[in-house]
């Protein structure tokens, strides 16, 4: 099969997968309503939904950015089809996990709310990481795009990894003594972002390389 | 006439029917030794929530009349770090506890220092049921109808002498039966024994009692089994679990939390909606069982009992 075929089919396959993928990515929040139905979200179904809620953010979250490295490890270009669907679900999440912390942690009171992401930096790191995936989320349709321009948009969306520390570091400053699943996430981040920087760095001296021979 | 209360309570209405089965399944493999605890009076294996009941039961004054919490949250959402820590694992692994045959050494400065038999203490001591508030410093609480015996009268027991300013108490170290104690947590974990301490007015105040049970009926291992400190108007992770030794000392014990991070646990940990902590706002709390906040009371609620211990502490400072 030639290049351009393989292209083809995994265009369309990509494309098939797609709705079961958001089937899939709706089965946590799909798990939670059912257990709340039950009653069966623990002696604090407070935490229950706050701890999953963040916990499926910082997930989506790496997910989303994992898309990328996959995409040049596999040569599956049409993989980046997914990235959208996958970003929107972190913040569909993150958009819970507020929501959960607004209406059952305070009860609407913004000045307690205020007070609170002051005085307590992993509640500020958090909004952090909320506020930087918001737009994002704008500027996530095809008409930001061409809007903003391929350039523009990709450097704003750069943001993701952002969000990414600023969730990683709202965990471990959230934790009391046992760090081992914010490091866990941690890692997982770095490695990621690490890919990257070193594929770009890499890129950049060949394109340097080839323009130099070019003279 | 508390007693009596209880009864009306299902354990249907309380326990949802596959963790009663579960605890069923967990009290099987436990039924030997739960029919080897030689109780003072009355050892039957009881039929509400399968654990050994204790009788009799004297009242307290101090007991609140709000709703109880019930048996199944108090027993699921656990803090106790020697098995993990999330609030689930203890209710899943504290099995592994053998809460009998346990010693409690009683030493430092006392006249009768002694390796106390718990079968000793539950004879020697009346016990009472005492419905408390439970106020964790996570900023959630509830309300535990605990069976206990006053810690003034054990005290008064082993007579103290006048060097003993502070009562230090210590947990078991026993990685095999404490699973949560195998890992440090790459050093980020809570040193063991957990200790805690309380000066010894506090801890002859009537409130105070060593736990021995919840719902009329043996203490369940992950709440701490088989003793355990009880001191309600201070916030949770001062009343240390499955005790194994109390200390009569001279100078004011370090405890645990206090180690972990200074800066957010102090010794006196008294419940005070005026003093901040660092991670949650103590103004409020959350009853297990509610979904929203409710304001937190200071003391517990209990200032009049205890307030006067404090009277001229600046308890911003001495947190
Ligand atoms: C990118 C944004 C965020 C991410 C990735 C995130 C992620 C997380 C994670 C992973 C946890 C711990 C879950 C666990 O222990 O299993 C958590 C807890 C929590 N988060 Fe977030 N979060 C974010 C933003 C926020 C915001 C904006 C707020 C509120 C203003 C918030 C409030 C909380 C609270 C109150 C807890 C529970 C803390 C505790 O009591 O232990 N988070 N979050």
């Amino acid at each position: 099969m030639d290049k351009r075929n393989k292209a083809a089919l995994h265009m369309t396959w990509v494309k098939r997968a797609k709705p079961v993928l958001f089937v899939l990515c709706l089965l946590p929040v799909a798990q939670l309503a059912y257990a709340a139905y039950r009653g069966s979200l623990g002696a604090d179904p407070v935490e229950t939904l706050t701890y999953a809620t963040g916990d499926w953010t910082l997930r989506f979250l790496l997910i989303t950015l994992a898309v990328t490295p996959l995409r040049y490890l596999t040569g599956i270009r049409s993989l980046v089809q997914l990235r959208r669907m996958l970003g929107l679900f972190a913040f569909f999440h993150v958009c819970l996990h507020f929501l959960v912390y607004v209406v059952f942690d305070q009860f609407f009171g913004w000045r307690l709310i205020l007070e609170d992401i002051l005085e307590r930096r992993y509640i500020m790191v958090g909004m952090l990481g909320f506020m930087s995936l918001l737009p994002l989320a704008i500027t996530s349709t095809d008409k930001m795009l061409k809007r903003l321009g391929g350039k523009r948009w990709r450097r704003l969306h750069r943001l993701a990894y952002f969000a990414g520390g600023c969730g990683v570091i709202h965990y471990l400053w959230l934790v009391k003594s046992d760090y081992r699943e914010p490091l866990i996430y941690i890692v997982i981040l770095a490695v990621l972002l690490g890919y990257r920087v070193v594929r770009s760095t890499k890129e950049r001296r060949k394109l340097q390389t080839t323009s130099i021979n070019t003279i | 006439m508390l007693i009596k209360r209880q009864d009306d309570i299902k354990p249907s209405e309380i326990t949802n029917p596959s963790l009663y089965a579960r605890r069923r399944e967990f009290l099987k493999g436990g039924a030997a030794l739960a029919l080897g605890v030689a109780l003072p009076v009355g050892s039957a294996l009881g039929p509400a929530y399968g654990a050994a009941k204790l009788s009799p039961l004297t009242p307290s004054r101090f007991n609140t009349d709000e709703e109880l919490t019930p048996y199944e949250a108090i027993t699921t959402h656990n803090n106790f770090y020697e098995f993990g820590t999330d609030k689930e694992s203890p209710a899943k692994l504290a099995d592994s506890l053998r809460p009998r045959p346990w010693t409690v050494l009683v030493d430092g400065e006392v006249k009768r220092p002694r390796e106390w038999d718990i079968e000793d203490i539950l004879k020697q001591f009346p016990l009472e049921e005492r419905i408390y508030r439970l106020r964790c410093v996570e900023a959630w609480s509830m309300v535990i109808p605990w069976v206990g015996i006053s810690l003034a009268s054990f005290i008064k027991a082993v007579e103290p002498n006048s060097n003993a300013k502070y009562v230090a108490f210590e947990t078991l170290v026993d990685q095999e039966q404490m699973p949560g104690q195998r890992s440090n947590l790459f050093g980020f974990g809570l040193n063991w024994p957990y200790i805690e301490g309380l000066r010894i007015d506090e801890a002859t105040n009537p409130l105070a009692i060593l736990g021995v049970g919840l719902y009329g009926e043996v203490m369940p291992n992950q709440n701490g089994a088989p003793i355990r400190l009880v001191v309600p108007w201070k916030y949770g992770f001062k009343s240390i679990k499955s005790i194994v030794r109390i200390s009569f000392v001279e100078q004011q014990p370090v405890n645990t939390w206090q180690v972990q991070a200074p800066r957010e646990y102090g010794f006196y940990a008294n419940v005070n909606p005026q003093v901040d902590h660092p991670r949650w706002s103590q103004g409020q709390e959350r009853r297990i069982g509610d979904w929203l906040k409710r304001e937190t009371l200071m003391f517990n609620g209990y200032g009049d009992q205890v307030a006067q211990l404090y009277s001229g502490m600046d308890l911003s400072k001495n947190f």
